[in-house]
């Protein structure tokens, strides 16, 4: 598919759009400046030196991690199911609810739960799920999909969330932020109390003990993992790592990278049902493990970093390119640098062939990945990859031929050096056509230089000899 | 002294941008270097790189090797493609042994031109003077892969009669990327416009970089929008007096 160029430009054209995603996004980018500067986090660089090696060290010991896990959650009493596709996953959550007589579940928010569309999946067999996460909620009352992986519903105002709350729930218009939230939680803890099944996502999996941990700041996750009878946890595989002392680094790094906190105000260690001593938790605990197309992404020994990503969102927060189109303008519900790096992977480089080359490499995503994923590299690698698809179906034949009559020229220095001189003859004609047209389109062509550099240089050398 | 050092203009200023060339030249021999041009040079092949095109740039990069085998110094008017020859040759020749082991020589030989006046020249004042207030753009490829940040600034801070003023966005890219720039020409511009409005707000006549394109891409949207703003290489404010 070609690059939704309409809709793209709606959104460059829709100041409201910009401005809020230009004050939110630079609100995160602020934030986190100020939680891993020198003074804040010294070890900051080392800790993501560790988590880097962690991550890798996992996925290419990702059997031994992921069977260590099952034991262990099997240890506490609890059940593990590997999802090899979405389909999987939501079956088997439709056959526990027909089972235990369920018609409404709560949900706490799950980037994996978007990619498979979970609640679409459920609600066509009358099975409702509610998103508690309340930019999920509003989003889920809107009918849209999340803007962004950490905050879904960055793109909306207040005054979008109340006229939201009007049309779906009649609630009266109301723009204030606080009452908003107030009523919204009035809403949600009747479902709360209603539901017998929960379901939450993981940020991460840990092998040696086999707890899910869960990190939030409204306490809905802890709410849907607690509440009901029975808890479903939906994690990809790759969420697993080894030791529980690994959290020290990545705990440390998640919520200064996602939002600027040194800490989120919730982290839930959740392992298994209620034992017999303990007063709270589930009677039933699952855990759906799910591939989705990720043992994909193992075989590449390059691009198979592009799993060590712990959803922190800082790369769409300063990606310059995100912050102009928009999370919508992204083909999958992964948007900004890691969406482009993961759909062409997961889905396939002959599809949305346009993704990778919309970046300006400029390396702010990298720079910031607290797992530092070569995110640049793998554009460029992806890049390549579309090429040759496009040689294979014999098109894109005119690029083709350009770069490497590029490199011909490039390789011959009398010819670039004749055509150089040529070229400031036909500079003023050449704005009309091809690649100078879309150049012309926003900005204006330098003035061409009277000579070349190499022209210079001739002359010069010319003169000194002549006069010696 | 009269130490020899070796000029790889870039495509760009070789053929839009003479003048930073210039600029170079004389501000090396203004320091008392001999500054000598193989006449061979092109590209480092870094368009066909970034754009998908590994065996074409690899094509290319041989040519450079070739062309610059016996230069001590090469002095380069841009990070981005000096990021290209020290940091992605070793990439694109990662499977041929010899021209991997070339490049590895190659690589601690080539100098970003403010880097070389600081650490191998040892000067941070080359007597140039610039009346204005001035802003700093960094370039990516500059910034985040070769390090360069407080450098460029330290050279612009000796120079008399210069104000330096910064924006808020300093490191924002600007929006060029290469064929980016053509492929996805309103998101390019709509970025370049950004950070035209910060560099208004600094109240500067002149934005400086070291990156060519980088001002290319600025100074067009500037001139569409009829600004009374100009770009100019940091060799061009350092060669004024």
């Amino acid at each position: 598919m070609n690059a939704p160029e309409t809709d793209i430009q709606q959104s460059l054209d829709d100041p409201r759009l910009q401005l809020a995603i230009y004050t939110a996004t630079r609100r995160l980018i602020d934030h986190r400046a100020g939680v891993v500067s020198d003074e804040a986090l010294p070890h900051y660089q080392d800790l993501r030196n560790e988590a880097n090696a962690i991550k890798k060290h996992t996925i290419e010991n990702l059997d031994y991690y992921l069977e260590q896990l099952e034991s262990n959650v099997i240890a506490h009493g609890g059940k593990v199911v590997f999802c090899r596709t979405g389909q999987e996953a939501a079956d088997f959550v439709l056959d526990l609810a027909k089972k235990r007589g369920v018609h409404m579940l709560v949900k706490s928010k799950s980037m994996t739960s978007e990619e498979i569309h979970f609640n679409e999946r459920l609600e066509k067999h009358h099975l409702e799920a509610v998103e508690t996460d309340l930019g999920e909620y509003i989003l889920q009352l809107a009918h849209q999909r999340p803007y962004h992986i950490v905050a879904p519903a960055l793109h909306l105002t207040r005054y979008d969330v109340a006229d939201v709350f009007t049309k779906e729930l009649g609630a009266e218009n109301e723009v204030v932020i606080e009452k908003q939230t107030k009523f919204a939680r009035g809403v949600l803890r009747q479902k709360f109390l209603e539901a017998d099944i929960g379901v939450s996502g993981a940020n991460f999996l840990i092998a040696d003990s086999g707890a899910v941990v869960v990190v939030e700041n409204e306490g809905n996750a802890r709410l849907s993992t607690s509440a009901p009878k029975i808890h479903i946890a939906i994690a990809g595989i790759e969420k697993v790592i080894p030791r529980a002392q690994d959290l020290a680094v990545f705990l440390n790094l998640l919520g200064r990278s996602a939002t600027g906190q040194p800490l989120t105000v919730y982290t839930s260690f959740l392992s298994g049902p209620r034992r017999a001593t303990e007063i709270d938790g589930p009677d039933e605990f699952y855990l759906l493990l799910l591939d989705n197309g990720r043992t994909k992404l193992l075989a590449d020994p390059e691009k198979r970093q592009s799993l060590y990503c712990i959803r922190c969102g800082a790369c769409l927060n300063h990606c310059p390119v995100y912050r102009k189109i928009g999370g919508h303008n992204y083909p999958w519900v992964y948007s900004g640098p890691i969406g482009a790096i993961i759909t062409p992977q997961f889905h396939g480089v002959t599809e949305e062939t346009w993704l990778p080359f919309a970046s300006s490499l400029c390396g702010a995503c990298a720079e910031v990945c607290p797992v530092k994923i070569e995110i640049p590299k793998l554009l460029i690698k992806l890049r390549e990859e579309v090429v040759e698809v496009k040689r294979r179906q014999a098109s894109g034949d005119l690029e083709r031929f350009a770069f490497r009559l590029f490199a011909w020229i490039a390789t011959h220095p009398k010819i670039y050096l004749l055509l150089a001189s040529l070229g400031s003859v036909f500079f003023p004609i050449v704005p009309r056509i091809g690649p100078l047209k879309k150049w012309d389109s926003q900005r204006t062509l330098p003035q061409p230089a009277n000579q070349s550099f190499h022209q210079w240089w001739a002359s010069r050398v010319g003169r000194s000899k002549g006069s010696s | 002294m009269n130490t020899r050092v070796s000029l790889f203009v870039t495509c760009i200023v070789d053929q839009v941008f003479p003048q930073v060339g210039i600029a170079i030249t004389e501000v090396l021999e203004r320091l008392g270097y001999q500054v000598d041009f193989p006449e061979a040079q092109t590209c480092c092949g870094q368009p066909a790189f970034n754009s998908g095109y590994p065996d074409e740039a690899r094509t290319i990069a041989r040519h450079f090797l070739d062309v610059f085998r016996d230069s001590e110094y090469i002095i380069v008017p841009s990070g981005s493609c000096a990021s290209m020859i020290s940091h992605h040759f070793a990439d694109i020749f990662q499977h041929e042994p010899k021209l991997l082991a070339e490049t590895h020589r190659l690589e601690p030989r080539v100098w970003e031109f403010s880097r070389f006046l600081l650490e191998v020249a040892g000067v941070d004042d080359v007597g140039a003077r610039f009346d204005g207030i001035v802003t700093y753009h960094d370039s990516c490829h500059a910034l985040r892969e070769l390090r360069i940040k407080a450098g460029p600034r330290k050279l612009l801070a000796k120079v008399q009669g210069l104000t330096l003023a910064e924006m808020d966005v300093a490191e924002e890219c600007c929006g060029f990327g290469g064929t980016f720039s053509v492929k996805f020409p309103e998101v390019s511009g709509a970025m370049a416009r950004t950070k035209i409005d910060s560099i208004q707000k600094t109240g500067a006549s002149t934005i400086v970089s070291i990156d060519s394109s980088c001002l290319m891409q600025l100074q067009g949207v500037i001139d569409r929008a009829g600004l009374p703003i100009r770009t100019l290489h940091l060799a061009e404010v350092l060669a004024s007096r």
